[in-house]
């Protein structure tokens, strides 16, 4: 049935970002275990950051290469090549966040870094997933390090509680995903996102039963990738799971996992099923309705309950959830005809932007936490502008690009979000959008207020160490770049042609 | 020979009984046994369809599925194990420590 795959077939070069990083974990796990003594696990994180550097050089050498490899499995394009290097830079950080972090916990295991790749390399293998069964898979290798991860704290009854929580829903979710890529198959009778776009041309055609099948079975993907980049009505187990996680991996998949999710979303709404209607001849996708349902909803909610937050941690994963609101709106202006690829680009202009500005906000806020694990209250905040000056300005530039104000990566990302939607036809939503970007205003404003204008001693930042230092660096340089020099990270962006073009 | 459609409806009826189990009972392992369920309905949804289709992706996908299945019973088991040892309970009713 199968014709034997010769080694030069799968086209290995091309995967070499991602597979340089899945082999350097498995590779790092047993040296970690062999070479590296109790008391020096700082060895480990360089290791882990050295592999990380080694993928991004060969992602920059394989940047502007394309085609497929593993028997088209495996896609690689502009869109992986931008969206490894956002991944990449996302591990990078949060490694740097992590080391000392994890000292002072008292939780310095070598298998925490390791952990770490696999889980970015699932994410890259996402980004070029070009099959239903290769981003089941590589959603899993996201996944399923991160359940560990999230309850690394152990004995910590918070840190179990959010991996054993994130675990349930990960999986309940991953069986909805699993579920609609049966249903898409079974429409299709293939899982190919190219050849399930030559086959929705015929069932479009026909308009028999199999458009309800496919119908169906994108609802569920939808629910299944919904979960994790965490959109309302999914979105439940977010706050809790980010409040309990040890702080940087919060930092961790609050980007790395919807950049994953997104990629993917992304791929199959813009490969698969650009051309999937009900009547032939409609202009918008079948599926372009529900997505901005669910874009708005995830805007009011998120932006609506942050406001009464008073922990740092639980503040920023409902503000996760309003910016997966924001890069929905992308993923739903690309259901109409010829907006598709500028909506992929505004979507990673988006992440890119969010990225750096997230980052750095978990880094200020895990600065002032205790070794225990408190002091993530927003009281805490009060007066760090006198005892660290630095920090609290920091904070403040990373508190104006999350609320988008110009001259920040956040303004940027959200221009081009909106520019999408309103090209797209989708003007209410974009409405929504400046409206709850102005409600956000009033949470993210909240933390400036309490470090300038509210008199109190001022925390001592004890865990502003070198390393965490060097990454909110980063992330400002980061955020200050994507926001005054916009035109670096758009002519990047530009190129990108991800949607299966046809007249209609 | 039974129709395609009848293993699909049978898939269907299983995956919902999972998601209902899930949504309902309150102990992590039964929880975690509907989840297995769902995987298992989705499973006999593909390979039903790769019969339909004769295309051999179905049974491939299937494959795949156990063998994550199996990886995420490794950590899942870990993790219920895990909180046992410090709550002695593992009713997810009594997972409130983080409230807001």
């Amino acid at each position: 049935m199968f014709e034997v795959p010769s080694i030069a077939d799968l086209n290995l070069g091309l995967t070499l970002p991602a597979l340089t990083l899945a082999l350097g974990a498995c590779l790092l796990l047993l040296v970690d275990v062999v070479f590296i003594p109790h008391d020096k696990k700082i060895r480990t994180a360089w290791l882990a950051l050295m592999g990380i550097g080694a993928s991004f050089t060969i992602n920059l050498f394989t940047f502007n290469q394309s085609g497929t490899a593993f028997l088209g499995m495996f896609v690689a394009d502009k869109f992986t090549g931008v969206m490894n290097a956002i991944i990449l830079a996302t591990a990078f950080i949060s490694i740097l966040l992590s080391v000392d972090y994890i000292k002072r916990a008292g939780i310095e295991r070598g298998e925490f870094y390791a952990l770490i790749l696999f889980s970015v390399s699932g994410m890259m293998f996402m980004a070029s997933a070009n099959d239903l069964v290769a981003i089941f898979v590589s959603l899993e290798l996201l996944s399923i390090p991160l359940y560990v991860l999230a309850a690394f704290r152990v004995p910590e009854v918070k840190s179990e509680e959010s991996g054993l929580k994130y675990f349930i829903l990960g999986a309940f979710s991953s069986a909805f995903f699993v579920y609609g890529a049966a249903l898409i198959f079974g429409a299709t009778g293939t899982t190919s996102l190219p050849d399930i776009f030559t086959a929705v041309q015929s069932i479009v055609a026909d308009g028999g039963s199999s458009a309800f099948l496919l119908l169906i079975g994108t609802g569920l993907i939808l629910v299944g990738l919904g979960f994790k980049v965490a959109v309302v009505p999914f979105h439940m187990w977010t706050p809790d799971v980010y409040e309990g996680a040890p702080t940087p991996v919060t930092a961790f998949m609050s980007v790395g996992a919807k950049a994953g999710g997104f990629a993917a979303l992304l791929r199959l709404v813009l490969v698969a099923l650009p051309t999937f209607v009900i009547t032939a001849g409609d202009s918008t996708a079948a599926w372009q309705q529900v997505f901005w349902l669910v874009a708005a909803a995830t805007l009011i909610v998120g932006n609506l309950v942050a406001v009464s937050q008073t922990n740092i941690k639980r503040l920023l994963a409902y503000s996760s959830i309003a910016h997966a609101g924001y890069i929905m709106m992308a993923v739903a202006a690309a259901g109409t005809a010829g907006i598709g690829d500028a909506a992929a680009q505004a979507a990673l202009l988006y992440l890119a932007a969010y990225m750096f500005t997230n980052l750095g906000a978990f880094g200020v806020a895990q600065s002032i936490e205790k070794d225990d694990g408190s002091g993530t209250d927003l009281n805490d905040f009060i007066g760090l502008a006198k005892s660290r000056p630095g920090l609290a300005a920091m904070m403040a530039i990373f508190m104006l690009s999350l609320t988008g104000i110009p001259l920040t990566g956040g303004f940027i990302g959200k221009w081009f979000v909106f520019k999408t939607a309103i090209d797209a036809g989708l003007m209410p939503l974009a409405i929504i959008g400046v409206l709850t970007s102005v409600v956000s205003a009033f949470y993210y404003v909240r933390v400036i207020v309490n470090m300038y204008l509210r008199d109190g001693e001022g925390d001592p930042a004890a865990g502003a160490t070198r390393a965490v230092n060097l990454a909110v660096y980063i992330a400002l340089v980061g955020t200050l770049v994507i926001g005054i020099l916009p035109m670096l990270a758009t002519n990047i962006t530009d190129a990108i042609t991800l949607a299966s073009a046809v007249a209609r | 020979m039974v129709q395609t459609e009848a293993f699909v409806m049978l898939s269907a009826v299983l995956f919902i009984l999972g998601a209902m189990g899930v949504l309902l009972r309150r102990n992590a392992i039964l929880l975690f046994m509907s989840v297995e369920l769902m995987l298992n309905a989705a499973n006999l949804a593909l390979v039903a369809f790769a019969k339909q289709w004769n295309q051999a992706e179905g049974h491939l996908f299937v494959f795949f599925v156990m063998a994550v299945a199996a990886a995420e019973v490794a950590i899942g088991l870990a993790l219920i194990v895990a909180i046992f040892r410090t709550k002695q309970s593992i009713n997810i009713d009594e997972m409130h420590k983080m409230e807001g």
